[in-house]
């Protein structure tokens, strides 16, 4: 972490607020920190914010605030960031039916790592995950705290089309698809939790900050929780999270 | 309501406003038009609010009948617009028939055209926006680009509009000279890198969408490597990958990145790239933000004074 944060332009509406170059927890929480504190002061002009790993970049409309000005009141409030005020993770529990067709890669991450799929299953959803941040595609965490026992390389061929809720594993990430799409990352299981919806203010369940535990399910669990999901009925528990 | 019928829908057009803003947090992309400023003159001309949604039509345009009455104004690249056949002026409002078709032939300066209809495409906004991004099917009609059969809902407006004065009218040509501010990541460059960047000729490339514009050109060298930890990429992000080559980031860029930015081009000049076609040469060239507000600052007062203009009643074609 670095003593005090770098401010750069990016480009002429946005200013990029590093506040060190690794990828860790208290980095991270320092960010959704800064992302809390200057929310909360409601600064004109300021159009959008971006947390990721380590940084805050901040979009905003130069003809109603300055470069010079914003960069002091974005550093003022650096400077006096009550963290553990400004932000208290939720604790989401992500219910995911592991193997079988839901997770049809499981057999091959417990082969390549020597374990059994029981042994998999218990390892991934065992650990809380940190939501570092979001991007890729809409609603997708970008987790951090999986056990290097179950890391496993991409598929080597892509596959087209990836089920919606399908949680995964690549390298020494895991992470759960929240829309149909391609990719290559060996799938473990699925949630039938709905991680992203446009029609829903905010549009993801979950946030930068946020932890995530993936709880074991049944496939009749799965598909009474679908139903739900799709009755509009369906919240993950949530529990403070540390 | 009237509406607008898409007979053709053209290579690809998209329902588009300024950009979906508060959510991509969320890592949702902005989306909107890639060329604000026209799309907002449009909509200006023809008393829209500025960020009114309207159509952006790429390279080969759609045909589309009005079913009722209707003030238009086309904006952005030249693609040859006709109003039932004939030319239709650009950078003004017209008073278009019910029952005129509006079509457009081939390209003759730039390859993004903008359409505003007064009162604007009434569809329902989706996370505060009507922009359209394809890859996830949000927004716009159906998250799609337009297609034969389609129908657009517009409001009733009177017959009057604005035109732009013609020493205001971009011509975008196929040499494009972008400034640029530098940073965050220049300091990930050889200073030999950087004086490539700035000097060198860049040639678009058919790899260009509303993500983005990959370049081709002399490799840009970095100190180390290409990857950084990922993070916020702007509107008009200069993203420099392992080999070394441009990208400009626009739209529909994701919401994060794991490439270096060496530079991210100015708000004025962002129709040099979403006005490029596949061969047009492109400088790279640095100012400092000081400059580049500025620039924005007269641009503004384009609109401005543009939008304190009394729109003045407009006789229909026929």
């Amino acid at each position: 972490m670095y003593q005090r944060a770098k401010f750069s332009p990016a480009g002429d509406r946005a200013i990029a607020v590093e506040l060190g170059n690794a990828i860790s927890v208290s980095i991270n929480r320092k960010v959704q920190s800064l992302l809390a504190a200057v929310e909360g002061q409601e600064i004109p002009g300021v159009v959008d914010l971006v947390p990721s790993y380590r940084s805050l970049l901040v979009y905003y409309d130069p003809l109603l605030v300055s470069f010079s000005d914003l960069t002091q009141r974005l550093s003022d409030l650096e400077q006096d960031l009550d963290q553990a005020a400004a932000h208290t993770p939720k604790l989401l529990e992500i219910p995911t039916v592991y193997g079988g067709e839901y997770g049809p890669d499981l057999a091959h991450v417990a082969e390549h790592n020597g374990l059994t799929p029981e042994e998999v299953v218990q390892i991934h959803s065992g650990a809380e995950y940190l939501v570092y941040m979001m991007g890729f595609t809409p609603g997708f965490p970008y987790l951090g705290g999986m056990s290097e026992r179950i890391a496993t390389p991409r598929l080597q061929t892509p596959r087209p089309l990836i089920p919606a809720g399908s949680v995964g594993i690549a390298e020494q990430q895991t992470g759960v698809y929240p829309t149909e799409s391609p990719g290559g990352w060996q799938l473990i299981g699925r949630t039938p939790v709905q991680l992203f919806d446009p029609q829903r203010e905010p549009p993801a369940v979950v946030a930068a900050g946020d932890f995530i535990r993936f709880v074991p399910i049944t496939e009749t669990t799965y598909d009474v929780i679908r139903m739900q999901v799709r009755a509009g009925g369906y919240n993950p528990a949530t529990r403070d999270g540390r | 309501m009237n509406v607008i019928e898409v007979q053709e829908g053209g290579l690809f057009t998209t329902v588009q406003d300024l950009g979906r803003y508060g959510y991509q947090r969320y890592g949702v992309p902005v989306a909107g038009a890639v060329d604000p400023f026209a799309l907002r003159v449009a909509n200006v001309l023809v008393g829209n609010e500025e960020g009114a949604a309207g159509l952006e039509i790429t390279l080969a345009g759609p045909k589309l009948r009005l079913l009722a009455d209707a003030v238009i104004a086309i904006t952005g690249g030249d693609l040859d617009p006709r109003l039932d056949d004939a030319p239709a002026a650009m950078w003004q409002a017209v008073a278009a028939p019910r029952g005129a078709v509006l079509s457009f032939g081939k390209p003759r300066d730039g390859l993004r055209a903008y359409l505003a209809v007064a009162g604007g495409i009434d569809l329902p906004p989706v996370l505060g926006s009507r922009s359209t991004y394809v890859r996830s099917g949000l927004g716009g009609l159906n998250g799609r680009p337009l297609r034969a059969g389609d129908r657009l809902p517009v409001s009733d407006q009177e017959p009057v509009g604005r035109k732009l004065p013609v020493e205001h009218v971009p011509s975008y040509g196929n040499s494009h000279a972008l400034r640029v501010v530098l940073g965050p990541q220049d300091d990930a460059f050889t200073p030999e890198g950087i004086r490539t960047f700035l000097s060198a000729e860049y040639t678009a490339t058919h790899q260009s969408d509303r993500v983005g514009y990959r370049y081709q050109g002399p490799q840009i060298q970095h100190k180390g490597g290409a990857d950084i930890i990922s993070d916020g990429v702007p509107f008009g992000a200069v993203q420099v990958t392992g080999d070394g080559m441009p990208i400009v980031l626009l739209g529909d860029r994701g919401t994060t990145g794991g490439y270096t930015k060496i530079a991210a081009v100015i708000s004025v000049d962002l129709a040099g790239v979403a006005q490029a076609s596949p061969g047009d040469a492109t400088y790279f060239r640095e100012v400092t933000l000081e400059e580049a507000h500025q620039a924005l600052l007269e641009q503004e007062q384009v609109v401005q004074k543009l939008k304190d203009t009394p729109p003045a009643p407009l006789a229909r074609l026929r």
